[in-house]
């Protein structure tokens, strides 16, 4: 008797050496395409969205343009999840993530041809990952200690994940502008102090860090465009008609004369209000929401400077740069904390207006402008800087770093290699297998670069060998040099990250044998 | 389909639109039946074990579940064959009342079909094999029983239970660090534990997780978590000695369930209303103040207004918790929920030792800890780890240490696990198989057989021979008369489970053999299945 059908119609149902060829197609392919974007020689991803318009993104970053795929396959799906924990996670080496964990399934795919358990391989390559790690751990060097020197570690770090991104040009430029971003936050991780603002217009050149505070907002007509030693009240009121709040009340009148005196009462309330602001003794009014114009004009007639519709994060910023607090009621003036700077002024940027805080109360934040030719420039701008600042506020919390350009992988695969000679048993395989992987992210970073890996890799395997090598791979010149003279460097948290989550992945995506899809939701047919 | 014709050859109509509808029966059924159920085991089969595989599940919303879950395997695979949702079911019932041992249970169910399956092929009545069934499955309880050992652990001694914990969780992609995790979940286990009523409420503990970070950083935190922030960036972000106001009032404007109507038509009634509109603000903030909270937390969203207020008043507050994690704050605080501003009295507020929030990596997710509260009892497991799916399975598999934990606590009989127990009992039942004169003899030989079927599929997924190792296991366990002999997966070098530290509950295998006699007897006595054809 045939057997019964047990699943859904639409539903399908892969087991044992199938499925598993699935997930490992499905997870190379996905390395495939972002191994390309990998090293200083990376290129880019055109990426059109399905959407209106047909937006274009142009980008470098692994973990956008995973994000934007659309993948039906549940083993890549493994792979862009890791990708996005680690831009959450640190920010930066996403598509080195993915690409390690690609290769790490390559060759576990070969070694299951070859009749190897996945458990097997399993444990070998967790006795390796940890192996990898103290390698890691024994070679890192840690300047906490050293403010020079730590600085020019953050630059070297800041340099090293710039280089691989469009902004690789003036990379020196934006590692100076992040560096110092990083280093005004004082340790603290909340890059929310950190404002970007993007404005098409000028070169990458022209982008500059702001010690202030810039808000992308015009001021109100008629009211001063400078003001010197400002009292800044932030508040989060409305400045409309202020509704009453009680529910279910409605105006209800019988006359036209009626009308006018309610309509009095509201524009008494509201003179009232903004006199209860002015009692403040400020000269300057940051507003989350509207200010209508009737407000607005006594504002002007006060001489205070106005500003409406900043929207929520910047209110945020402002009251955490000026110090004061954010305020939605007035009645007692003596209490509020009103923020304070030294200068406010208008300032022009291309051809915007924008306004200027400077001389702020707390060091914390600070703005970036970014200039560029194009949106699609500016936005790949952004998110190159935004992984440098990840990685570097990261850093100064974890302030390991390691050389780069492949030289911890060659690290890691040397430790690896010795520790697979020293096992008996089927694991050494799978472990030997784990630094084959390890050595595949250097080669790629030669192929990328046009440069002839086998050739290359060979060598700095040799190199490696020494005691106490600095060697990696130097894109530029295309031959194997020396990191700590070049000045190319990698944080420890992100090398960590990458080769933990990779290893979690890789055996996740192994320990599957079976994959069953189930039948797609139907969609109501639209009439 | 079977008709009835008359004497003139015209077809007799029994069921309601007859020719529409497909008939299997008799024994055509119960090998349909039979053939179904053994399917889904035969998914299941390969998770068993310390060395089972995983497998990946897509929902038909497109998002992936990775995991060794018997249960969870079942519940999503979108089953349609209705003996097939028998097994699902099977599979839950074991997950509510045991919460471990899912797969074992399938497996169990799925040879005891195949076995059964051979007989009625010999001829023998379905309902006698479903007897003898029950006959074996009655002398493996209480053969169990007896095999069973008494254990002793206290609130000091945990060894015990850790090691039961990590013989679940050894199934798990989380064995990396099992250790860890089973010190947790018994930890966690132990500090909602009522030892003298031998009663563990698990509500009281809450499994959290948050994607990022590695598995080594999983927690426990004698406290909660709520994945909220203060309500105003600027309010305290950590509060010592806190006393907590549990609110499920809005900070807003009363909205009465009456349909009203407050009609302003001068301007008096204008300027009445906005004075009482901000007293009423004041007053709630004032209320909060008065009765000596420093912290509150409520169900609903406040109005920029009371917001501003709180914040001027210094009193951080927390907003949009959810409906279950307030009751949790509620039991583990020791406060009382207040749905009114009015009956806000000192004696309900909650208190707790601290209070902070604390944010993660890169992006700006913010969670509030609330730790030392007065009633200790509520903890939060909060779990990091590389991904999603790597924290949902996690989930899981705590959630499966946590209730064996509680299994033990609420009894303290342990058997031997690696398959020993199984083969152990199939000895036993095989002995008492002779004694029974008639047919059932056979069943009850079967019901060993299929018992056997487990240790096999657990050296099969371990890579080993699975006839000879059964075999020999077996002859060992009969030759020593020790029934602690079972299938070493890790390879340790020795199968006696005993030196392994391998333990599973009793209550656990006693009701796994329970519950799969119960359901293939249901399925055996199923004779007719009508089902409407395709359409």
């Amino acid at each position: 008797m045939a057997i019964e059908k047990i699943l859904k119609d639409d539903a399908s149902e892969e087991k044992g050496e199938r499925a598993r060829m699935a997930s490992f197609v499905g997870a190379i392919s996905i390395t495939d395409l972002v191994k390309t974007t990998l090293g200083p020689k990376g290129m880019d991803k055109i990426l059109q969205s399905t959407g209106r318009g047909n937006e274009v993104t142009v980008t470098n970053d692994g973990a956008t343009i995973l994000k934007s795929l659309h993948i039906d396959n549940p083993a890549a799906k493994v792979l862009i999840d890791i990708s996005k924990v680690q831009d959450d996670e640190v920010g930066d080496g996403t598509t080195s993530v993915v690409v390690l964990a690609g290769e790490l399934l390559r060759e576990a795919e070969k070694l299951v041809a070859a009749k190897i358990h996945p458990m097997t391989i399993i444990s070998g390559y967790r006795m390796a990952a940890e192996c990898a790690r103290n390698a890691l751990l024994q070679r890192v060097v840690d300047n906490k200690e050293n403010a020079e020197k730590f600085k020019s570690d953050l630059m070297k770090i800041a340099m090293t994940t710039l280089s691989s991104k469009i902004l690789s040009q003036d990379k020196e430029h934006f590692a100076q502008l992040a560096v110092d971003a990083v280093m005004r936050l004082k340790g603290s991780t909340n890059l929310e102090a950190i404002q970007i603002i993007k404005k098409p217009g000028g070169s990458l050149m022209d982008s500059f860090l702001d010690e202030g505070f810039i808000l992308d907002k015009k001021i109100g007509l008629g009211q001063p465009k400078r003001i010197e030693n400002a009292k800044i009240l932030v508040a989060n009121t409305a400045m409309d008609t202020d509704k009453v709040k009680i529910y279910g009340a409605r105006v209800r009148v019988d006359s036209m004369s009626k009308v006018a005196e309610i309509e009095g009462a509201e524009k008494e309330k509201m003179r009232e209000k903004v006199k209860k602001i002015l009692g403040h003794g400020i000269n300057c009014f940051v507003n989350r929401q509207l200010i209508y114009n009737f407000p607005e004009e006594l504002f002007a007639d006060a001489g205070i400077l106005a500003i409406e519709h900043a929207d929520f994060d910047g209110i945020e910023r402002l009251a955490l740069v000026t110090g004061g607090e954010i305020a939605s009621t007035f009645d007692n003036p003596e209490s509020v904390k009103l923020g304070h700077c030294k200068l406010i002024e208008e300032i022009m940027i291309g051809e915007d207006k924008l306004i200027h805080f400077s001389g702020v109360e707390m060091g914390q934040a600070c703005t970036i402008v970014l200039r560029g030719a194009s949106h699609h420039v500016l936005d790949e701008a952004e998110r190159s800087l935004h992984d440098a600042l990840c990685v570097l506020s990261q850093t100064v919390n974890d302030t390991r770093v390691l050389l780069g350009g492949g030289w911890p992988e060659m690290v890691m695969a040397k430790e690896v290699d010795e520790l697979a000679r020293k096992t008996p048993g089927k694991k050494s395989h799978a472990i030997e297998a784990f630094s084959r992987a390890l050595v595949a992210i250097p080669t790629i970073i030669a192929d990328n670069a046009g440069l002839d890996s086998a050739d290359l890799v060979a060598k700095l395997r040799a190199e490696h060998h020494k005691e106490g090598c600095n060697a990696g791979i130097d894109v530029i010149s295309g031959s194997v040099g020396d990191m700590a003279e070049l000045g190319i460097s990698e944080a420890f948290k992100v090398k960590q990250a990458v080769l933990l989550s990779a290893t979690e992945a890789a055996e996740m995506i192994l320990r599957v044998d079976e994959i069953i899809t189930c039948a797609p939701r139907k969609r109501e047919d639209r009439m | 389909m079977a008709l009835a014709f008359d004497e003139y050859g015209r077809p007799f109509i029994i069921l309601k639109e007859q020719d529409q509808k497909t008939r299997l029966r008799g024994i055509d059924a119960q090998k349909a039946n039979i053939s179904a159920g053994k399917a889904v085991a035969r998914i299941l089969r390969t998770s068993l074990g310390p060395k089972g595989m995983d497998k990946i599940l897509q929902s038909p919303d497109g998002d992936v579940t990775i995991t060794n879950d018997g249960a969870t395997i079942l519940e999503q695979m979108d089953v349609d064959n209705q003996i097939a949702k028998l097994m699902v079911e099977l599979s839950q019932s074991q997950d509510y009342e045991i919460g471990d041992g899912t797969t074992g249970v399938v497996v169990m169910a799925g040879a005891l079909l195949e076995q059964a399956e051979r007989l009625l092929e010999r001829g023998i009545h379905p309902i006698r094999i479903a007897e003898g069934y029950e006959m074996a499955s009655r002398i493996a309880v209480e053969h169990l029983e007896h095999i069973s050992q008494k254990f002793d652990f206290g609130a000091s001694n945990i060894e015990p239970l850790v090691q039961t914990c990590m013989t679940t969780l050894s199934s798990k992609i989380v064995n990396r660090c099992k250790r860890h995790l089973a010190e947790i979940s018994v930890k966690a286990v132990l500090s909602v534990a009522d030892l003298e009523r031998k009663d563990v409420n698990l509500d009281m503990i809450k499994v959290e997780g948050k994607v990022g970070g590695k598995l080594e950083d999983t927690e426990l935190i004698y406290g909660i978590t709520v994945d909220k922030d203060m309500s105003h960036p600027q309010m305290p972000k950590q509060i010592e000695d806190a006393k907590i106001a549990i609110l499920t009032c809005p900070f807003e404007p009363p909205k009465p369930k009456t349909k009203h109507k407050v009609d302003i038509d001068t301007v008096e009634k204008f300027q009445t209303l906005r004075l009482q509109e901000q007293k009423y603000f004041d007053d709630m903030v004032q209320k909060c103040k008065d009765v000596g909270a420093t912290l509150v937390i409520c169900q609903w969203g406040f109005d920029d207004e009371a917001n501003h207020l709180l914040m001027h008043r210094n009193l951080p507050a927390v907003r949009w918790v959810g409906g279950v994690e307030l009751e949790l704050i509620a039991i583990a605080t020791g406060g009382r929920i207040v749905p009114r501003f009015q009956e806000l009295t000192p004696e309900k507020l909650g208190r707790a030792g601290l209070v902070r929030e604390k944010s993660f990596g890169t992006t700006k997710d913010k969670m509030l800890y609330i730790e030392h509260c007065a009633n200790s009892r509520a903890v939060t497991i909060f779990i990091r780890g590389g991904n999603k799916m790597m924290i949902e399975e996690t989930k899981r598999s705590i959630h499966d240490a946590l209730c064996v934990a509680r299994n033990l606590i609420r009894n303290n009989s342990i058997v031997y696990g690696g398959g020993s127990a199984e083969i152990s009992c199939s000895i036993a039942v095989e002995a008492a198989a002779d004694k029974y004169p008639g047919v059932e003899q056979y069943a009850v030989r079967a019901f060993a057989d299929a018992l056997d079927s487990v240790p096999m599929a657990l050296a099969e997924n371990s890579g080993l021979q699975p006839i000879e190792t059964l075999s020999a296991v077996k002859s060992q366990q009969i030759k020593e008369n020790n029934p602690h002999y079972g299938i070493d997966c890790n390879d340790v070098g020795t199968n006696d489970m005993r030196e392994q530290d391998v333990f599973e509950t009793l209550i656990g295998k006693q009701q796994q053999i329970l519950l799969a006699t119960q359901v293939v007897k249901m399925i055996l006595k199923i004779d007719d299945v009508i089902s409407p054809s395709d359409y």
